[in-house]
C-alpha cells in the first residue's frame, strides 16, 4: 500500500484514513506493507512501514513531499529550504521520484496486489504494476478538482491523477461525490469506480472535560472550524457566517483550527469585518487539544466548497457535538442526523448556526442522534468493502 | 353478514415557506403557497377529481347501495375553495346522493386534544361550521386527529353530543377480540367506537402495489374472499384509509382505480352483505361489550401511539410553546394573528420534526417539503418567534 502520511504523523484526515483502513484490514487478516515516501519516526503494530527514501543507496535525504501541497506552496517551501539543497525544484518532480522508488519496493517486497493513495503515491503504484504485473487498486481521497475548487487545476496534477485512474485494475472512491468528478473529468468508466465511505473509530474518544468553562457558564457559546485553511475547506464562508450571526447574537466565539495558505487572508478578514476579537485562530492540533475544541464548542461546521469527504465531522459527533455540513461534501452522504447547508448560503448557515445555539432541543436531538449514528460508522466496514473490491480484482486478473 | 363501513379521510395541511432567522420581525408571511398549490394540484389531478367521480358513478350504478364517508380537513377545504372549486363542487354532489356520511374532527387536524380541551371545542365547531356552510351537514360521528383516542376523549366526545367515534383496531386493546364489531369504551356511557380493521385496510392503502407481497396483485375478488370469511363472526368491517390511497399513495397505474370500481359489486353480489356509513353502524348494531383504552392510541406507524408527532424534544417544545401562546393570541382579538396560530397547529408540521427513522428514508418522506426534521423545527421556531413577537410588539 504506498501513501504519504501515517499517524501520528499526519497533517490532516488522509493519514488517519489510511491508518483507519489499515486497522480494518488487517483484522482480516489483510497482510499489509505500507510505503511512506520519507522517513519519519513512525511505526506501528498493524503493519509494516518501509520509507520509500530510506532504501535509496545512492542518496539518503528527506523529501519535503506532504499530501496537501500545491505546486505553488512547494515551491514556497524549497525557497524557504535555501538554495543549494537535497530537493527538487518542483512538487512533480519529488512525486516522480517516490514513483522511480515504487519499482525498487517492488522487486524486494512479496504482495499480491497494490493500493495507491492519491495522486503523490499514484507514479509509485503503477510503476511496482508495471515490475510486478500485479493489480492496481487506486484510492481517491481528494482530486485535483476538488483541491483547487475547480480553478488552476494543475496540468501535470491532472495527468498523474488521469493516468493512475486510467490504468488502475480498480478505482476507490470516498464518495459518490468524487466518484462523479472521476467519470466526468478523468473519463473514468463508471464500472470501474467503487465507493468506500470513510469512517470514524469511535472507541478512539473519551471525554476530557472542557477549557474555558468561565466562558461557558457566562453563556458565552462556540463554534468551530476545524480544517486547513484553505479555498477548498471554505473558511471565508464561515467567517462570513459568525459575521451574521454575531450581528444578532454578540456572545458567540468562532474557533479556527488549523492551518493553511490562506490563513493570513482570513485572519485579516476577521480584522476587517470587526469581528477579529469573536474569532480565535487555534493552529494545528492533534490528539487530545483537539478533542477538546470539539468537546467545548456548542457546534461543529463545515463549510467546504468542495470536500470528497471530510472527517471532521465524525469526529465532533464521536466527542459529543452537532454538526452543520456543507452539501458539497461526501460526508453528507453518510450522515443525517446534522444540518446540511450549501457552503454558498451565508444566510441559511447563520441561520442554521443561530437555531441551534438558541434552540436547546435542536442542540440535544442533534447531538444524541448523531452521536449514535456516527457509533454505527466503522473502519470495518470500510476495510471489508475494499476487501471486496480486491476480490473483484485478483479473480478478474485470474481469468 | 358483515357490512363494509368504507371512510376516508382527506387532508393537506398549509406546508411553512422557508423562514429563517433574518425574516423575523420583518414579514408575516409564513405559507408557501406555490408549493401548497403545487402540491395540490397534483393531488387533486390524481387523486379528488379521478376517485369522486368513480364514487359518484358507483352509488347512481348500484342505486345508492354503495356508500362512503368522508373526514375533510377545513385547512384542506379552505385551500380547495380557493383554488380548486370543481372539486368543492364534486364533493357536493356526492353528498346531496344521500349516500355519503360526513364526519366531525378539528379544523386544523391538529393535536390540540392533548394540550387544550378549550381550543379544541373552538376547532370542533369551526369545522362544523365549515361543513354547513359548504354542504348543508351536520355531522354526529367523530374523529379526532390521526385517530388518537382513549377512554378519557370518549367521554369528552360524549359530552360534545356526539354518538360515535372512531378509534384503531389496535391489538394491545383488543387482544383476543375481533374489531368488526362495535363496543362501549370505559368510563363513558353511551358513545360507541369503530374500529378500523387494519389489516384489510393497509391492505389497500399500503400494501396494493407492493409487488414483493405475497397477495400481490390484489384482485376484487381475492379481497372479497378475504371479507367473506368474516361472514357469521363479525358486524361491520370498518376500511378506514387516507383519501389520497386512491391515485395518490397509490398511483392509477397500480391498478388501484379498477379495484376500486369493481370491489363495491363484488360485496354486493352476496346478498348478505352490504355498505353502511358510521352513523347507520352506531344506530343498526349493538356493542357487544367494553374495551379499556387507558393510553392514547393512533393509526400510525407500528407503534399505534403518537410518537410520531411528539416523539423527541424538539416536538415537545415546539408544541408546547404554541399552545403557551394561547391566552395572549386570543386576547389580541387580531383575526389575521389568530387564524396563522391556528394553521401552525396542524399536526403535519410536527410530522415533519419526527427523527425515528429518518435516516432509513421511509413513508415520513411523503409531500414532505424539509430535507431534515431539524430544518423542520428550525423553520417552524423561526416562524413562532415572529408570532410570538407580533403579540409584544414592543419588545421587537
Amino acid at each position: 500500500m504506498f501513501g504519504w502520511e501515517f499517524p501520528p504523523y499526519n497533517s490532516g484526515g488522509l493519514g488517519v484514513a489510511c491508518e483507519g483502513l489499515v486497522r480494518g484490514l488487517v483484522n482480516q487478516g489483510v497482510k499489509i506493507t505500507f510505503v511512506l515516501p520519507k522517513k519519519v519516526d513512525c511505526q506501528s503494530s498493524l503493519c509494516k512501514i518501509i520509507f520509500a527514501d530510506f532504501n535509496i543507496k545512492s542518496r539518503i535525504f528527506n523529501s519535503l513531499l506532504s499530501p496537501y501541497l500545491t505546486s505553488k506552496s512547494y515551491q514556497d517551501l524549497v525557497r524557504r529550504a535555501g538554495r543549494g539543497g537535497i530537493y527538487r525544484r518542483d512538487l512533480i518532480s519529488e512525486v516522480l521520484r517516490y514513483g522511480q522508488a515504487g519499482r525498487r519496493i517492488a522487486l524486494a517486497e512479496d504482495f499480491d496486489l497494490i493500493h495507491s493513495h492519491d495522486w503523490l503515491s499514484f507514479p509509485a503504484g503503477l510503476a511496482a504494476k508495471k515490475i510486478s504485473h500485479k493489480s492496481l487498486v487506486a484510492h481517491i481521497h481528494a482530486t485535483e478538482f476538488e483541491r483547487t475548487g475547480g480553478h488552476h487545476v494543475n496540468q501535470e496534477i491532472y495527468e498523474i491523477e488521469k493516468e493512475g485512474l486510467s490504468k488502475a485494475d480498480m478505482v476507490i472512491a470516498v464518495s459518490n461525490l468524487t466518484k462523479t468528478k472521476i467519470i466526468q473529468h478523468y473519463g473514468i468508466e463508471p464500472e470501474k469506480v467503487r465507493v468506500v465511505h470513510n469512517a470514524v473509530e469511535y472507541k478512539d474518544f473519551m471525554y476530557l472535560g472542557g477549557d474555558l468553562p468561565d466562558l461557558k457558564s457566562s453563556g458565552q457559546k462556540i463554534v468551530a472550524f476545524v480544517g486547513r485553511i484553505t479555498l477548498q475547506k471554505g473558511p471565508d464562508y464561515f467567517l462570513r457566517a459568525a459575521k451574521k450571526v454575531l450581528d444578532q447574537r454578540p456572545n458567540v466565539l468562532f474557533i479556527i483550527a488549523g492551518a493553511g495558505d490562506m490563513e493570513r487572508q482570513i485572519i485579516e478578514q476577521a480584522a476587517w469585518l470587526d469581528i477579529a476579537d469573536k474569532v480565535l485562530f487555534a493552529g494545528f492540533l492533534r490528539g487530545n487539544e483537539l478533542a477538546k475544541v470539539y468537546q467545548m464548542a456548542d457546534l461543529y461546521v463545515l463549510s467546504s466548497v468542495s470536500d470528497p469527504f471530510g472527517m471532521t465531522p465524525l469526529e465532533a459527533l464521536a466527542n459529543g457535538t452537532p454538526v452543520l455540513i456543507s452539501k458539497q461534501s461526501g460526508v453528507a452522504e453518510v450522515l443525517h442526523h446534522c444540518l446540511k447547508v450549501d457552503f454558498w448560503d451565508i444566510d441559511q448557515m447563520a441561520n442554521k448556526i443561530l437555531a441551534v445555539l438558541e434552540q436547546p432541543e435542536l442542540y440535544q436531538c442533534l447531538k444524541e442522534n448523531g452521536h449514535q449514528e456516527v457509533r454505527k460508522l466503522s473502519w470495518q466496514d470500510a476495510a471489508n468493502k475494499c476487501i471486496e473490491v480486491y476480490k473483484e480484482v485478483l479473480n478478474f486478473s485470474a481469468i | 353478514m358483515p357490512s363494509i363501513c368504507l371512510y376516508l379521510h382527506a387532508h393537506q395541511p398549509l406546508r411553512l415557506r422557508n423562514f429563517s432567522i433574518f425574516n423575523i420581525g420583518k414579514n408575516h408571511s409564513y405559507f408557501d403557497e406555490e408549493r401548497n398549490r403545487a402540491y395540490l394540484e397534483r393531488i387533486v389531478r390524481k387523486s379528488y377529481l379521478v376517485t369522486n367521480k368513480i364514487l359518484l358513478d358507483l352509488i347512481k350504478d348500484t342505486k345508492g347501495k354503495f356508500k362512503v364517508s368522508f373526514s375533510i380537513t377545513g385547512i384542506l377545504l379552505e385551500q380547495l375553495e380557493k383554488d380548486f372549486p370543481a372539486v368543492i363542487k364534486s364533493f357536493q354532489d356526492l353528498i346531496r346522493t344521500g349516500c355519503v356520511e360526513l364526519l366531525s374532527e378539528t379544523y386544523y387536524h391538529s393535536l390540540t386534544y392533548l394540550y387544550s380541551k378549550e381550543e379544541f371545542k373552538e376547532q370542533v365547531k369551526l369545522h362544523r361550521e365549515k361543513i354547513k356552510k359548504l354542504f348543508n351537514y351536520a355531522p354526529q360521528i367523530f374523529r379526532n386527529t390521526e385517530l388518537m383516542f382513549n377512554n378519557e376523549m370518549a367521554k369528552f366526545i360524549e359530552k360534545m353530543g356526539y354518538q360515535g367515534i372512531l378509534a384503531e383496531g389496535a391489538d394491545h386493546i383488543l387482544g383476543w377480540r375481533s374489531p368488526n364489531f362495535l363496543y362501549r369504551v370505559k368510563g363513558a356511557e353511551k358513545i360507541k367506537v369503530l374500529l378500523r380493521n387494519y389489516r384489510l385496510s393497509d391492505d389497500i392503502s399500503f400494501r396494493f402495489s407492493n409487488r414483493n407481497w405475497s397477495e400481490w396483485p390484489l384482485t376484487a375478488e381475492k379481497y372479497i374472499s378475504w371479507i367473506n370469511q368474516i361472514n357469521g363472526h363479525g358486524q361491520v368491517v370498518n376500511l378506514f384509509m387516507d383519501y389520497e390511497t386512491f391515485g395518490e399513495h397509490q398511483w392509477e397505474e397500480t391498478g388501484i382505480f379498477e379495484f376500486l370500481k369493481s370491489l363495491p359489486y363484488r360485496v354486493l353480489e352476496n346478498p348478505n352483505n352490504n355498505f353502511k356509513t358510521p352513523r347507520e353502524v352506531v344506530k343498526l348494531f349493538k356493542p357487544v361489550g367494553e374495551l379499556d383504552f387507558p393510553n392514547i392510541i393512533s393509526w400510525a406507524d407500528t407503534e399505534r401511539d403518537l410518537s410520531a408527532w411528539l416523539g423527541n424534544k424538539m416536538q415537545q417544545a415546539s408544541l408546547r410553546k404554541i399552545y403557551s401562546l394561547e391566552t395572549a393570541v386570543k386576547k389580541s382579538k387580531d383575526p389575521l394573528l389568530i387564524e396563522d396560530w391556528r394553521r401552525l397547529q396542524t399536526a403535519d408540521h410536527f410530522y415533519y420534526m419526527c427523527t425515528k427513522w429518518f435516516a432509513d428514508g421511509d413513508v415520513h418522506k411523503y409531500f414532505n417539503p424539509y430535507e431534515s426534521p431539524y430544518d423542520a423545527f428550525i423553520t417552524f421556531m423561526n416562524i413562532f418567534n415572529d408570532l410570538k413577537m407580533r403579540l409584544n410588539p414592543k419588545e421587537a
